[in-house]
């Protein structure tokens, strides 16, 4: 985050230094584009809110832990894929998945789905790269974040 | 017809904002909850997503498209795929944040292959989240989990410049061209 700061504070300043209206027209660019997508946004992380309430951590290990084997990964991969859940909670929820016993593979598929797959947003993906390569996009970055975790499962 | 329009664009959030408002009123528990989500997800917005723009509309007027499709374009070859890994795993946030970061790099001559690797990598390559991984997963997790996931994200590039075609563009996400 500081990165970000210090990056865009020191472009802005370079830029500004070496020509103005060039500075002003990206600036208004920038804007102008956070300004469109606002709306789509904001709807996004009401939807997020509304998900994360329903789907708390003692409910996910509930129902990750209690199912093993082929279903237990399909359900991870499912709830990972709609989930949209930072890192900041996703990895210490992953951790107490597996205290919890659930499977390794399952908690990497978790993981993997969660990271690379994200229904709730494909509105807003779709406004970006057009309906069929969004969803084909989400299509097999599932099937990959699923070989992924399977994989992983071999060697831990 | 303005007024008209921003009512239509921000019908949703209008309502969602009725539904906290009134949770908040009434006390009704699950509102708050969800109020306090997403208060935790519109700081991590508000905080990082202003400067990025910022920073893709100094890109926007300043880079020259020569130079982005000269480096990370059709004809760069596996130096380029190396490029674009690097500048996703320096960045920070959500996916959704990368996508408009996509759309100004395949403004600029970035080839599809290169802007479906570079959303790959962002979602699992970046360096401030792996460090949080290794400390709550551990090490051989996350190094496992990061040596298995390139390759994929690579042949996922592949298989959506084959699909979409070399001349595929991101659009600058109001479903339009430009």
């Amino acid at each position: 985050m500081l990165i970000l700061i210090v990056a865009a504070s020191l472009c802005l300043v370079l830029s500004l230094a070496v020509d103005r209206q060039k500075t002003y027209d990206g600036c208004q660019r920038g804007l102008k584009m956070f300004l469109n997508l606002l709306p789509t946004l904001l709807l996004i992380i009401a939807l997020i809110s509304i998900f994360l309430y329903l789907t708390p951590g003692e409910v996910l290990s509930a129902i990750l832990g209690a199912r093993s084997g082929f279903l237990g990964v399909t359900i991870a991969a499912l709830i990972g894929s709609i989930a949209l859940i930072p890192g900041f909670i996703a990895f210490p929820l992953a951790r107490i998945f597996l205290s919890l016993g659930v499977p390794a593979i399952t908690v990497a598929v978790f993981i993997t789905t969660l990271m690379m797959v994200g229904i709730l947003t494909l509105p807003l993906e779709i406004k970006f790269f057009g309906r069929k390569a969004a969803f084909m996009r989400n299509g097999l970055s599932f099937i990959g974040a699923f070989a992924i975790g399977l994989l992983m499962g071999l060697f831990l | 017809m303005k007024t008209n329009r921003l009512f239509k664009d921000y019908f949703w959030t209008i309502l969602f904002a009725i539904f906290i408002g009134g949770s908040l009123f009434i006390g009704y528990e699950p509102g708050e909850q969800i109020y306090g989500n997403f208060q935790q997800f519109f700081w991590e917005m508000a905080s990082f997503l202003p400067l990025m723009f910022l920073l893709i509309g100094l890109f926007d007027v300043w880079v020259p498209k020569e130079k982005i499709e000269r480096h990370i374009g059709t004809e760069s070859g596996f130096i380029g795929t190396f490029w674009i890994i690097l500048l996703a795993t320096l960045q920070a946030g959500p996916l959704y944040g990368a996508f408009p970061v996509a759309y100004i790099l395949s403004k600029k001559g970035a080839s599809p292959r290169n802007v479906f690797i570079y959303l790959g990598a962002f979602s699992g390559l970046k360096i401030p989240m792996l460090t949080f991984e290794i400390g709550f997963l551990g090490l051989k997790f996350s190094l496992l989990r990061t040596l298995i996931s390139i390759p994929v994200f690579i042949a996922i590039g592949f298989i959506m410049e084959k699909y979409l075609g070399k001349d595929y563009k991101v659009m600058n996400g109001l479903g339009t061209g430009d």
